[in-house]
């Protein structure tokens, strides 16, 4: 069993890279539409805001914690900057920042709750799910917020290499995969993330902070859901104060699916971006099959599952 | 090796006393640590050892008393004072992140960063650098480890109390306290790690040893500090005395006047 362990490359991105392959091959043998450059395109753009929402998801599950309310903060966000512009006509790039600056904060919160009162994550972001959406609805009053400047959803844009259209959101998604990438591999913080969800009681011994190395996880956690708000406007050019449903649950989806361990301090980012993709490619080719999207939900509920099982029945493998 | 009672006093404490509301769990105790040398603690539950290793190693603070470090009075607040001060601790339940290299938990919380900005500003380690110096640690020690790229989960138990061990060998300037470092393992595994920590000592590190296993002190210490009421009952001599008198002495059952004095360290 070991020696079999230490040749293979590790199954964290492996499994979910063979499973993307597998459904991509099923699709294409299913529609003839899926299979082309302009679809794969369309699922980049559909995964854009929900991968983006998934990074900060997987730095959190990598220190064994979990957060439920990021979709919720993320539609916070986007209403935040909309409206800030449209009711005083701030600039683009102020508004912006507010609206990151506001899911940063409730990313802060989360970790204040997670280390300084030591609840667990897992009931923190739940209220935090209901407070967020709550403050979402009534600052919008239910309303979406259509009066959006081009400044906002310029990431809508899209430019075009041969015949396909790619966003550029979708690039920026990309960008902040490639960096959290390097981050959590090169860097001493990024190492102290995997250190902390494997051992809390190792770290702290060797003498690394853990609740700074966490408060500063969930926070920059709010970071990335504020950019994932931006690229939802970008993407419906609108605020969207019932956006993020969806979002909220796949981006745990999509982080378990790309081989992060619940459990904390393995996994690897790119697997959440493979994760993501098999999220998208799931729903985009159910829709070309003409399923129902009742039957799309029921799919990613058992692909959760499934992954769940694969990941504890890996971790009995290594005890 | 030879008790050599002229080896400089690398660490020294004198009347700690901590209480914890009605119960005295220190009550005067002494402690002293001579170059080169491994110091075994050993007592019953309750005499009072524990509570001397967490005084010097940083994690409680004594009520009443003093600790000299190289002659010098010092006053930890935390283990990561005392990690400062070249104290490094190796506990007994492995303190190890699983899923990382042996190599990154070597230098975990210290990692080694790349030279220039990318070190400083952008925090990056130097991986390579890592790599090489936990071979030569390794190497140093005789650690029979392969490959520092694997996985400390793919160890024995053995294997990675070796490399906990050796991680604060590597890092400690003055002392190594080792805190029951054989509890969790089996014979051979145990002996590996016995084999090590002579090793440590050679290399010149004092060592402080905690243990309940006699056979593994009697095998290893130079001197073996017995606690008992949460005082210093006696220091003795492995060689001179034996086991029995020794735990007799430890339990209460035989005074130390009753010992002979050539016992005495």
């Amino acid at each position: 069993m070991n020696a079999i362990k230490t040749k293979l490359p590790p199954m964290g991105t492996l499994g979910p890279f063979i499973a993307l392959l597998c459904a991509c091959a099923f699709f294409a043998s299913q529609s003839d539409r899926f299979l082309t450059l302009q679809n794969f395109s369309l699922i980049l753009q559909q995964v854009m805001v929900v991968g983006t929402i998934a990074i900060g998801q997987t730095l959190i599950i990598l220190t064994a914690g979990i957060d439920l309310s990021c979709g919720m903060i993320m539609a916070l966000g986007s209403i935040v900057m909309t409206k800030m512009a449209a009711d005083f006509g701030l600039s683009a790039p102020v508004a912006i920042t507010l609206g990151i600056a506001v899911t940063t904060l409730f990313g802060l919160a989360n970790g204040l709750l997670v280390t300084k009162a030591k609840l667990p994550p897992f009931i923190v972001t739940l209220g935090m799910l209901n407070i967020a959406f709550a403050i979402t609805q009534l600052y919008s009053g239910s309303q979406t917020v259509t009066d959006v400047s081009a400044g906002m959803t310029w990431l809508g844009n899209s430019f075009r290499i041969g015949q396909t259209n790619i966003l550029y959101g979708v690039v920026l998604m990309l960008a902040l995969y490639l960096i959290t990438w390097l981050f959590l591999r090169e860097t001493a913080p990024g190492r102290h993330i995997y250190a902390v969800g494997n051992s809390p009681e190792a770290s702290r011994l060797t003498g690394i902070s853990t609740d700074k190395v966490l408060l500063g996880v969930y926070a920059l956690a709010g970071v990335f859901y504020g950019i994932a708000s931006l690229l939802s406007v970008a993407r419906i050019g609108a605020g969207d104060p019932n956006a993020g449903q969806t979002e909220n649950l796949d981006a745990i989806t999509a982080v378990v699916l790309g081989g992060t361990s619940l459990f904390g301090g393995r996994g690897i980012i790119i697997g959440t971006l493979i994760g993501a993709l098999i999220v998208g490619v799931f729903r985009n080719g159910l829709t070309l099959m003409g399923v129902s999207s009742v039957y799309q939900i029921l799919v990613t509920g058992i692909l959760v599952i499934l992954a769940v099982l694969t990941d504890q029945m890996s971790r009995k493998g290594v005890r | 090796m030879s008790i050599d009672t002229n080896a400089p006093l690398v660490m020294k404490a004198t009347g700690l006393t901590k209480r914890y509301g009605q119960v005295t769990a220190l009550d005067g105790a002494d402690f002293e640590l001579r170059a080169g040398e491994i110091m075994a603690v050993i007592g019953d539950n309750g005499a009072g050892k524990s509570s001397l290793i967490k005084c010097l190693s940083g994690a409680t603070i004594p009520d009443e008393g003093e600790i000299f470090l190289d002659g010098k009075v010092i006053h930890f607040k935390s283990p990561i004072d005392a990690r400062r001060a070249g104290i490094e601790t190796v506990y007994q339940d492995l303190a190890v992140a699983p899923a990382m290299t042996i190599a990154e938990n070597l230098f975990l919380g210290r990692e080694i960063r790349r030279p220039g900005v990318l070190g400083s500003v952008f925090q990056m380690i130097d991986k390579k650098k890592m790599l090489e110096e936990s071979i030569s640690r390794m190497n140093d020690l005789k650690v029979g480890i392969r490959s520092m790229t694997q996985a400390v989960e793919t160890l024995s138990g053995g294997q990675r109390q070796c490399v906990a061990v050796a991680r604060a060998a590597a890092f400690a300037q003055h002392v190594v306290i080792m805190d029951e470092p054989t509890a969790a393992l089996g014979v051979k595994e145990g002996n590996m790690v016995l084999e090590l920590i002579r090793r440590v000592r050679d290399k010149g590190l004092p060592v402080i040893l905690i243990s309940h296993n006699m056979p593994h002190v009697f095998e290893i210490a130079d001197r073996i500090h017995i606690a008992r009421l949460g005082k210093r009952a006696a220091v003795v001599n492995p060689k001179k005395i034996s086991m029995s008198d020794t735990v007799a002495v430890m339990t209460g059952a035989k005074s130390v006047e009753e010992l002979p004095p050539e016992v005495l360290a």
